[in-house]
């Protein structure tokens, strides 16, 4: 039995607002292999993001365990800290402003390295070339600044800037939403072949369904904090069972003309996660809803083998 | 032809500037839309589209834009030879536009239900309170409470925001809507409530429209005509069905094999090769042609024309399947 390189449980993540607690992540747990990919998928404002950042330890977390490599790491002094940032790494989203715009590409990519500083200069100067060629980024622009280059090369240098410490772990946070398909697929094998070679494990944040059926092995789907089912990858696809899951498959618009598809059109909008009221989150927008999604909140359960789902009446849905 | 609301004839807009020199942003485009009808725009970033648009709105700034040939037929008279005056009486009455960022296309300090009855005041020749009724008649129509009249953008969601832009767009009932990417910033669920209402919008007022998108999925559930855009050219244009089953251009069959399959099982994608060209300097012959896999001599000589392959389906190149 191998122990999992990260285990989250009960994961949560309050921010104090005047109104009161925005619940942006709240009661996740989750646990990653090396060498695998988790989806993690939801809408905007569903608290992906968040997630993120707490896991890496970049936001501290309100309650919870984040159990990476057999440590707790909210709980390790700052020292530890520090030396455990350099196994685990984040690709951000907006390639343009997550570069700063007066560092070259080689300051960029060497930074992590420098302040790590296990390798010599010319270590690391190789270290850099070599980080060039594995995200095919060609050489002569090793001195160039970010607003030279377009988006795709701007998110190869950071991806090479996550890579260039080796981490055991990264999140990558929508790292193609921002590019055309093109590019977005350029951008996607890399990170898959990179999987390949090195056994890195991701969590793969995104609202883009087939990118994410693309690239992971489990999903989690996220709403207003929690997760709401959580499976493999395929199987999410073949077999939803949360309404929620429902929905969200049947609204994205697929490229085949006169595509025949069931869709549930969802009413109303994501409401408030300040305070939010007891019971289901998502009852005020399921068709299904009866009393007793308002009155309780559904537990996470296991409905099919490895397939879990927050919802009273799941087994209803299983088809 | 007078079925057709738009004609856009040998359209060619070019940028200039010293720094940068001259950017061929859109290069003798033509296409046409029926009345009823819906085009879909759909190309990559910088592809050209929204310069498109703006042409037919004559909202280009200029300068830097220049439009240096071509002719835009709104029912048959010349956009572009309009005078100024007349053409801020069609802009909005009968052409209208959704843009993309609906946070941006509202005014932050004016009321949701003014923003809307300014349009109709101006083009319908109404009071006060009869455009306020419209105003609120239309907040009802897209599916916003008319009690939310009085709210300014700020208190709505990015959902609720587009939908106030199409509401502003269809109050003075246009012919021909203009959409730039309406959708693209918005999540899936509420992309699906918003491309429904306006595809029963569109039946119910008759509008034509040109959707402009980069998202093939949206063309495939929204668009009767489509037309791939490429370094400001047209490369394949015909009925959506024939375009998605044919992918006749490298181009878009380099598209297509680019998009993860949500449908099937995974295979490894297949990227389009490098980057789009830079359209300071284009490629002499076929735009595509330095990133094309099926490229020769040939390709590269001179321009290439729009051939027909059938029925209505046109492609630009010299390769393509059946030739």
């Amino acid at each position: 039995m191998s122990t999992p390189l990260l285990q989250v449980e009960n994961l949560k993540k309050y921010f104090e607002v005047p109104a009161g607690y925005l619940h942006a992540v709240d009661d996740v747990s989750f646990s990653i292999e090396c060498g695998e990919t988790l989806g993690v998928v939801g809408e905007s404002g569903c608290g992906k993001s968040t997630l993120g950042r707490v896991v890496l330890h970049l936001l501290d977390n309100t309650d919870g365990k984040i159990i990476f490599d057999g440590e707790d790491i909210t709980k390790v002094s700052a020292a530890k800290q520090k030396e455990l940032s350099g196994r685990m790494q984040i690709i951000f989203q907006d390639p343009f402003s997550s570069l700063d715009p007066r560092m070259t590409v080689y300051q960029t990519i060497s930074e992590a390295m420098q302040i790590a500083g296990k390798l010599s200069r010319n270590e690391i100067k190789n270290r850099v070339f070599e980080l060039m060629d594995i995200v095919g980024l060609a050489r002569r622009f090793v001195n160039t600044y970010p607003h030279e280059l377009d988006g795709g090369r701007r998110q190869r240098i950071g991806i090479a800037r996550a890579l260039s410490i080796r981490p055991d772990f990264i999140v990558c946070d929508e790292p193609v939403s921002a590019l055309d398909v093109s590019i977005q697929a350029q951008i996607l094998n890399l990170l898959i072949d990179i999987q390949a070679e090195t056994g890195i494990a991701y969590i793969f944040i995104t609202h883009d369904l087939s990118v994410v059926k693309h690239i992971s092995n489990h999903i989690i789907v996220m709403y207003l904090g929690q997760v709401l089912e959580k499976v493999a990858s395929e199987e999410l696809f073949i077999n939803p069972i949360h309404p929620y899951t429902k929905a969200l498959l049947g609204a994205v618009p697929v490229p085949i003309v006169n595509y025949n598809k069931e869709r549930i059109l969802l009413k109303g909008e994501i409401s408030s996660p300040v305070n939010p009221k007891p019971g289901c989150r998502f009852a005020p927008r399921c068709d299904f809803a009866k009393d007793q999604c308002f009155a309780e909140e559904p537990e996470f359960r296991e409905i099919l083998p490895d397939h879990l789902v927050k919802c009273h009446f799941a087994e209803q849905f299983v088809t | 032809m007078s079925e057709n609301i738009l004609s856009v004839k040998n359209l060619t807009v070019k940028y200039k500037s010293r720094e940068i020199g001259t950017c061929n942003a859109v290069n003798d485009v033509s296409f046409d839309v029926a009345k009823g009808e819906t085009v879909g725009l759909v190309g990559e970033t910088g592809a050209g589209k929204t310069t498109i648009a703006l042409s037919i709105m004559r909202l280009l700034q200029s300068p830097p834009a220049s439009i240096e040939s071509g002719e835009i037929l709104l029912d048959g008279e010349d956009i572009l030879k309009m005078p100024d005056a007349h053409m801020r009486k069609i802009r909005g009455d009968k052409i209208s536009m959704i843009f993309q960022d609906p946070m941006s296309a509202l005014n932050p300090i004016d009321k949701v239900g003014d923003q809307i009855s300014e349009m109709v005041k101006l083009h319908l020749n109404l009071n006060n309170a009869e455009s306020a009724g419209k105003a609120a008649e239309m907040l009802e129509m897209v599916g916003i409470p008319a009690a939310r009249f009085g709210d300014y953008p700020h208190q709505f969601s990015g959902g609720m925001k587009q939908r106030v832009v199409i509401a502003i767009a269809l109050a003075c009932r246009p012919e021909l809507l203009l959409a730039d990417e309406p959708t693209t910033a918005l999540d899936v669920t509420i992309q699906a409530q918003v491309l429904n209402m306006m595809k029963n919008l569109k039946t119910e007022l008759g509008t034509s429209m040109v959707l402009i998108t980069h998202d093939l999925g949206v063309v495939a559930e929204t668009c009767d005509r489509v037309a791939v855009v490429y370094a400001g050219e047209i490369v394949e244009i015909g009925t959506a069905d024939v375009v998605f089953e044919k992918r006749s251009h490298p181009y878009t069959t380099g598209l297509f094999n680019s998009l993860p399959d949500i449908t099937g099982g995974r295979k490894r994608l297949q990227p389009i090769l490098g980057l789009m060209p830079d359209p300071t300097a284009l490629p002499k012959g076929c735009k595509f042609s330095p990133r094309c896999r099926l490229c020769d001599e040939s390709c590269t000589r001179e321009p290439i024309a729009l051939r027909l392959e059938s029925g209505t389906h046109f492609v630009r190149c010299l390769k393509m399947k059946g030739i």
